[in-house]
């Protein structure tokens, strides 16, 4: 018979481990001396923050002369990859937060890590508005409201301000949810915990949490605030991100669908970037059973639900800039299509539409290497897809004397990589040094955590 | 014998927690705590506990400071520093939302974690009694206990202790308060304390030093001042003379100046240059600043041949000699445009009106250090 229960939860976690070997399988790459595969992996990513922190150097040495950045091209490479960032952090609070008010309990196991990506992304989405002031150990300041020399204050009209504060916001807002959800880890790790600068590290992060009753009520309570708080919070961020375009006059830039186009863009490559990461943890720390292929498979569900999502705006666009019977509107969107960069735009319509629609079959979204590829071209496409929003409008805008072709340099691409190498710089240490799967959580949805429906009445 | 601080029970299975904790509950114990190594759903049922009312907090906090905060942009657009922006009132409220959000976002957040930390949990706390005993490490883990404080008011050491056996606990122990850990006194002048205290000074002393020495005078953090451009007095490395400074272009002449046409004729010049300016005072001080700026290196302040530059060039003669004395205006205009043996000629870079002032101030300085008795009348 294959008629499904209703009536009993889906198992989440497999293998039907006990609590202590849970704690044994997810503490164990903190506790060990990690093997080879690992210091290949991190010298790879170090390489590359390297390669970044030279182009970083340069630049702020030189200057900004050293990007392809020029008129009338003036927001190229480093918005391109700033936007590309924020988006990736999206992904780790839609699972945290919003999947968590959803009552989906499959993402427990990867919610974890879904939160770290998400502030090790901000962190790198973050460098590039900074160091694209060219000075920012002048400029940063400035850009938020202090009482100065100047007598000025920010102008609170301007999205580029709201951005300052949507994206520290969001940071500082991500890094507390993040850190609640790690008390009760640390704990944990601090009873374990043998030698005794472990022992004392880990009893400051943890604060001395008891595990107690009373204090798990308020706790799950403020966890449940702040998935509340995340959830509009997430659904703003890049909002607002997509105004610092649409409020701008420019054609290709000002357009009322920027907002739900960027959030779902930003869940669509965020979902594949951490596909992409889990399935590597997963076969690094064998924890294919707290991990299970059921999640991965749900989360090319959503790859391929935003990705058409995505490929709809794509569509609608175009029918809005022949609709709208504005003339730049509508050779803006026929420039990008046909013209100078339609190399750039077919590179992030196949990648973006259509290449996820291979989803659509059971067999692709459940076997590991297809759809770790999918998510790779899921990404390039993405980070396309700014690119193509950023340099075309900007080549070619209302006067065709100012058209120029943007190239970005070689330190433009150095500092690309090292975005790359810092992110999974980060991600990689924080796989070694913290609980990459939140023990609580993952405990409290295993086989057997929770209380029959009679609550012990059995003993009476 | 340290004072107790609760007896503690273990248990195997959530339900056991479960059963166990109710009982507790209507045995009338009230200061007692359950330990789980996650939430156990029901569990607030069991324990008789009120919801929790962090939400109340959220609420407020947020909404305050949402409210400060678009007083703070009130004040600044029409209190402050008014200013019209894109043609926007000067309350353009729909442009405000955003950052209204954002505030209300995180204040809510951050701050509800903070009261739930540190005025409902009283954390950091790494001194009470439960830390480091074996009953934390077996809840931490994977088994559920409960225990019963000693300032119960209906604590009776055996009574408890046989009550919690009968639940089904499998283990029940006595916690106790460290006795060294509960007599610890900090000292503020523990060697280690102002040690450390000493180590910090000395560090951040050091780096606002260098910060504010060194660091601010190195580029890229010196505010440009070293500029990749040629200023007058450089050595040039890519003009054939290696000086920096360009000479007008041939043929031209160059706005407010006039060609000069006695070039090789100092006699022609001393007899048919008549200087057109009347020595008033305002000449006089003209004459003067450029006199200071262009003359007195070589020939001295006062024009004594004394000069500045203590013999790094050749010194200039003094224009008090006879000779000069003698000498018409013309013929000293005509030195001043022409320069004369290694002296440069000026006309270049002293329009013609300064350089007439500076031969009535030469005249000036002439008659001032050879005074008559007239002169002082």
């Amino acid at each position: 018979m294959s008629t499904i229960d209703y009536t009993k939860n889906e198992v989440n976690v497999h293998g039907n481990r006990s609590l202590k070997e849970i704690d044994d399988l997810i503490v164990a790459p903190l506790d060990r001396i990690p093997d080879k595969r690992f210091f290949i992996a991190i010298g790879f990513t170090s390489t590359l923050l390297l390669i970044g922190v030279i182009g970083v150097a340069l630049s702020l040495y030189y200057g900004t002369g050293l990007w392809g950045n020029n008129n009338p091209v003036g927001w190229a490479l480093p918005i391109v990859n700033f936007v590309f960032w924020v988006g990736i952090g999206h992904a780790g609070t839609l699972i945290s937060a919003i999947l968590f008010l959803l009552r989906q309990r499959w993402r427990n196991g990867i919610a974890r890590f879904a939160e770290a990506m998400t502030i090790f992304a901000v962190i790198t989405a973050l460098i590039f508005p900074i160091i694209h002031t060219g000075r920012p150990w002048v400029a940063a300041v400035y850009l938020l409201p202090y009482p100065n020399q100047h007598d000025i204050w920010v102008n609170f009209n301007s999205p580029l301000l709201w951005d300052v504060f949507a994206v520290s916001t969001y940071f500082t807002v991500s890094l507390v949810f993040w850190y609640v959800g790690l008390i009760p880890d640390f704990a944990v790790l601090r009873d374990r915990a043998t030698g005794k600068i472990k022992k004392v590290i880990y009893s400051i992060f943890s604060l001395g949490w008891r595990f107690s009753n009373r204090h798990w009520q308020h706790y799950e309570m403020t966890y449940l605030i702040l998935a509340g708080l995340a959830t509009p919070l997430v659904l703003s961020v890049h909002t607002i991100v997509s105004f610092d375009f649409a409020v701008s006059i420019l054609p290709g830039w000002h357009t009322t669908i920027f907002p739900p186009y960027f959030v779902a863009g930003a869940i669509f490559s965020g979902f594949a970037m951490v596909q992409n990461s889990l399935i590597v943890i997963r076969k690094v720390f064998d924890m294919n059973d707290l991990i299970p292929l059921k999640t991965l498979e749900t989360m090319n569900k959503i790859i391929l639900l935003t990705g058409t999502m995505v490929g709809y705006a794509y569509s609608m666009e175009f029918f809005i800039a022949w609709y709208s019977g504005s003339q730049p509107e509508y050779f803006t969107f026929v420039n990008r299509a046909f013209g100078p960069y339609s190399w750039a735009y077919w590179t992030m319509f196949s990648c973006n539409v259509f290449i996820p629609q291979l989803f659509w079959f059971k067999k692709i979204r459940t076997s590991i290497i297809p759809m770790f590829i999918i998510a790779i071209f899921v990404n390039v496409g993405m980070w396309f897809e700014r690119f193509v929003i950023v340099i075309t409008s900007l080549s070619r805008d209302f006067l065709p004397s100012s058209w120029a072709y943007y190239r970005p340099t070689i330190t433009d691409f150095a500092i690309l990589l090292g975005s790359f190498g810092l992110f999974f710089t980060l991600t990689l240490l924080f796989t070694r040094f913290l609980p990459s799967i939140a023990i609580a959580e993952i405990k409290a949805v295993s086989e057997g955590a929770q209380p029959s429906h009679h609550g012990g009445e059995d003993h009476e | 014998m340290s004072k107790l601080y609760s007896v503690a029970a273990l248990f195997n299975t959530p339900d056991d927690i479960m059963h166990a904790a109710a009982k507790v509950a209507d045995a009338g114990y009230e200061k007692y705590d359950v330990n789980t190594p996650y939430p156990v759903h029901g569990m607030d049922g069991a324990m008789k506990l009120k919801s929790s009312k962090m939400g109340y907090y959220t609420i407020a906090i947020g909404l305050t400071c949402m409210s400060l905060m678009l007083f703070f942009m009130y004040w600044v657009y029409n209190i402050d520093y008014p200013q019209v922006i894109g043609g926007k009132p000067l309350f353009p409220l729909p442009a405000f939302v955003p950052i209204m959000f954002e505030i209300t976002v995180l204040t809510g957040a951050v701050l509800t974690v903070a009261v739930m930390l540190i005025f409902y949990f009283k954390f950091p706390n790494n001194a009470h009694p439960l830390h480091d005993s074996g009953y934390m490490k077996a809840v931490s883990s994977d088994k559920f206990g409960i225990n019963i404080e000693a300032e119960d008011s209906n604590f009776d050491l055996d009574k408890v202790k046989a009550f919690l056996s009968s639940l089904g606990a499998y283990k029940v122990d006595e916690i106790y308060f460290d006795e060294e850990e509960a007599n610890t006194k900090h000292k503020i002048l523990d060697t280690k304390f102002v040690f450390g205290m000493f180590l910090i000074a000395g560090f951040t002393s050091l780096s606002v030093y260098l910060h504010m020495n060194k660091v601010l005078y190195m580029p890229p953090f010196d505010w440009m001042l070293v500029q990749h451009k040629v200023t007058s007095q450089d050595k040039s490395d890519f003009f054939n003379n290696g000086i920096s400074s360009r000479e007008p272009v041939k043929g031209t002449v160059a706005r407010g100046f006039m060609p000069y046409l006695f070039t090789d004729d100092p006699e022609g010049a001393a007899e048919n240059l008549v200087n057109p300016y009347v020595a008033d005072e305002e000449n006089i001080a003209l004459g003067k600043r450029k006199y200071l700026t262009y003359c007195s290196p070589c020939h001295g302040d006062l024009g004594k041949g004394d000069s500045r530059l203590k013999g790094q060039f050749p010194n200039g003669p003094t224009v008090h000699s006879d000779k000069v004395k003698s000498w018409t205006d013309g013929h000293i205009y005509h030195v001043i445009s022409e320069g004369q043996n290694v002296m440069p000629g000026y006309k270049k870079t002293v329009t013609r009106k300064e350089r007439w002032a500076i031969v009535n101030y030469v005249r000036t300085l002439q008659r001032a250090l050879d005074a008559k008795e007239e002169d002082m009348q």
